[in-house]
């Protein structure tokens, strides 16, 4: 994979007294002593991260954790203190914190767009004239500006509003033309500082699917700053969380559900519904951690109502329950089984919580067995797995 | 009179004898360049005048009320400045009209072109601001007669030095709507204009004045409204107009003079305010 992105211990301190401030953040020192010594704020200490071409990684925190701080070091909003803040331009690495004027502005033309949480549109200027500005500052020729500019209104539904000034629309079409806007600079990278945070909560949800969509299509590299945990587990690829200025922990959406790292991020995950991020492989047992028969009987569960026999290419040869031989099903076709014929269901790794338990719901507390791409059998999921993640035990 | 005082007035600090000692210095050495200046721009000034005033009255009255439907669209407007236009001209009052109108216009020009740049500058820094504020804050509360009598040694008498006294005038108020207005600039959209890649100026012309022009314009229907109200004090000094009507009522206790006059600028004050407001009702 390709690094797009790649924070460096990156320090952002507001004020005077630059060196001073540093010089505390090596020691240890937290924001509010920063404050009182020196009278400057910091913004976020000794952060490193790296992001990845075409993922969404979600900067969590907050507010006040610096995660637009750190956000706003990659097109230079905010001037980086020491550290590096490398981007991708085409097939060079540029740093943007070392980068000259001209090398800054050609990154933030056709490489860095971004998206900010109160739209930032020029109110004088219709929906076509703002997708545009990206396009007119870089000078690109009016004609194609203009085709690009329909093109991007298209593919965000606004071509019928493009006469219109921007107070004119609703919130959430404000901030589509703000994605058009960022859309048709084409720079691969995105930034999103809060940019549904604004938006009442459907129209929210309505924008996160969108973006979704496109991304899906257009696949860019998106940072995006919220301080809505759902939001980022609902869009994140890699979820960081801050707090006061410093990265407590980074990794994907279920590892941070799981394992969370200190009591900040539990704090933060308490109220977040596990179902919307957990998936079959996150809370089964291993196959190999199941107790083991004779004749190649593996038990699914502890209580020993279900068991497989498998064969060497570790393929299920034959299932019983309770005593029974048993068919076993895919949790996708749970609806339209009938409940008569003994049960085993199976799931894939990817298969979210929700539908094995609705699974295990239906088969009145079967076990669910796991099951790679090849159908061999990888584990189990027991009542006791499923609870234990749910009340994160 | 207490020895306290009479010590303190005994060294007094000779302000007034140094501000005499200065223009005197300037009258002494460069009295040539000041009165070559005050020459070139009475005869612009008084050559505008003429031009003006070779066209036959209604027609030029027409020709300003159709500016006027051209800068605002507005058919009732149009004809109202026509009308008021009709009344100076009944009331026999046009050449001193034209003659108030153009230093009128001029000083409200000449101290936008000053005073907006200006006000640019010290938006974009502070600092400058600072030093300039107390500047501005005597420019406009000197009382209008002490800057009169040295603008009267150094350009002698003529439409040129009402016209400089209007301009000294009027340019805080020009400065300080400026200013207001780019300070005023939400910090969001100057963000978006960076983050997108905009150069200095690019940021000056396609986001800063834009989103300042409501207030700027505000600042030259204001420039305009205080340049007319300072037609009488430029007419102490030789500027011609309606200033010189209302000076002459005073002197001859003349009420009905007063009046006309007095009237006359009454409607070139609404006619240039209302041909002057951009932005305030139009695209919103």
């Amino acid at each position: 994979m390709t690094v797009a992105v790649d924070f460096r211990n990156v320090d952002i301190v507001f004020g005077a007294d630059q060196a001073g401030s540093l010089a505390m953040i090596d020691a240890g020192a937290t924001r509010a002593e920063i404050l009182e010594k020196t009278g400057n704020v910091l913004g976020c200490a000794g952060a490193s991260l790296t992001v990845n071409e075409g993922e969404i990684s979600v900067l969590m925190g907050l507010s006040g954790s610096g995660k637009s701080t750190l956000l706003r070091a990659v097109n230079r909003l905010n001037v980086v203190s020491r550290g590096q803040v490398l981007v991708k331009d085409g097939d060079k690495i540029v740093d943007v914190v070392t980068c000259d004027q001209a090398t800054l502005r050609r990154l933030r033309q056709k490489q860095v767009a971004m998206v900010f949480q109160q739209f930032g549109l020029l109110p004088w200027r219709t929906v076509e004239e703002n997708v545009g500005l990206g396009l007119e500052l870089a000078g690109v020729p009016e004609a194609e500006r203009k085709e690009r500019v329909h093109r991007q209104l298209k593919l965000v539904n606004l071509d019928q509003w493009s006469k219109k000034y921007a107070h004119e629309l609703s919130g959430g079409m404000q901030q589509r033309v703000g994605l058009a806007r960022a859309f048709a600079t084409e720079a691969p990278i995105l930034l999103m500082d809060e940019p549904f945070s604004a938006l009442d909560p459907l129209i929210r949800t309505k924008l996160q699917d969108e973006l979704l969509q496109l991304q899906a299509e257009l696949k860019k590299t998106i940072i995006f700053v919220s301080h809505d945990l759902e939001e980022a587990l609902k869009i994140g690829s890699h979820i960081t969380i801050m707090e006061g200025g410093r990265i407590v922990q980074t990794g994907a959406p279920e590892d941070i559900v799981l394992r969370p790292a200190n009591d900040y991020v539990r704090d933060f995950i308490a109220n977040v519904n596990p179902l919307s991020v957990l998936t079959a492989w996150n809370v089964m047992r291993d196959r190999r951690d199941l107790e083991q028969g004779k004749d190649g009987w593996v038990w699914l569960d502890r209580r020993k109502t279900t068991r497989f026999k498998i064969d060497d290419h570790g393929l299920v040869a034959a299932a019983e329950r309770d005593g029974k031989p048993a068919v076993w099903v895919s949790c996708a076709d749970v609806e339209s089984q009938s409940e008569e014929a003994a049960q085993v269901f199976w799931a894939n790794p990817g298969t979210s919580l929700k539908t094995v338990m609705l699974a295990m719901h239906r088969s009145q507390t079967a076990p669910v067995a796991l099951f790679d791409d090849q159908s061999r059998f990888v584990g189990a999921i027991g009542i006791r797995d499923v609870l234990s993640a749910v009340l994160r035990r | 009179m207490d020895p306290i005082s009479q010590f303190m007035v005994d060294h007094k600090i000779p302000i007034g004898a140094w501000g005499k000692a200065f223009f005197g210095f300037l009258t002494d050495n460069f009295d040539t360049i000041f009165r070559a200046f005050s020459n070139g721009l009475n005869f612009l000034l008084d050559g505008l005048v003429n031009i003006l005033l070779m066209v036959p009255p209604v027609l030029l009255a027409l020709v300003i009320a159709g500016i006027a439907w051209l800068l605002q669209r507005s058919r009732p407007l149009a004809i109202g400045v026509f009308l008021g236009l009709i009344f100076i001209i009944n009331q026999n009052l046009w050449k001193q009209t034209v003659q108030t109108l153009v230093l009128v216009v001029a000083a409200a020009a000449m101290a936008m072109a000053i005073g907006v740049p200006l006000g640019i500058w010290a938006a974009h820094k502070p600092k400058v601001y600072r030093v300039m504020l107390p500047v501005l804050d005597l420019m406009q509360t000197l009382p209008t007669f002490v800057y009169l009598i040295p603008v009267l040694t150094l350009f002698g008498l003529g439409n040129a030095p009402g016209l400089i006294v209007t301009i000294i005038f009027v340019i805080p108020t020009a400065v300080r709507l400026t200013h207001l207005g780019v300070v005023s600039v939400p910090k969001s959209i100057i963000e978006a204009g960076e983050a997108f890649g905009a150069t200095k100026s690019q940021l000056l012309w396609k986001v800063e004045l834009p989103s300042a022009l409501p207030t700027i314009m505000a600042g030259l229907t204001q420039s305009i409204m205080l340049s007319l109200s300072m037609v009488v004090f430029a007419a102490l000094i030789g500027a011609g107009g309606l200033g010189t009507e209302i000076n002459r009522a005073l002197g001859s206790r003349r009420i009905d003079l007063g009046l006309e006059a007095g009237l006359a600028i009454v409607v070139l004050a609404i006619v240039l305010d209302r041909m002057t407001r951009i932005g305030v009702g139009g695209k919103k």
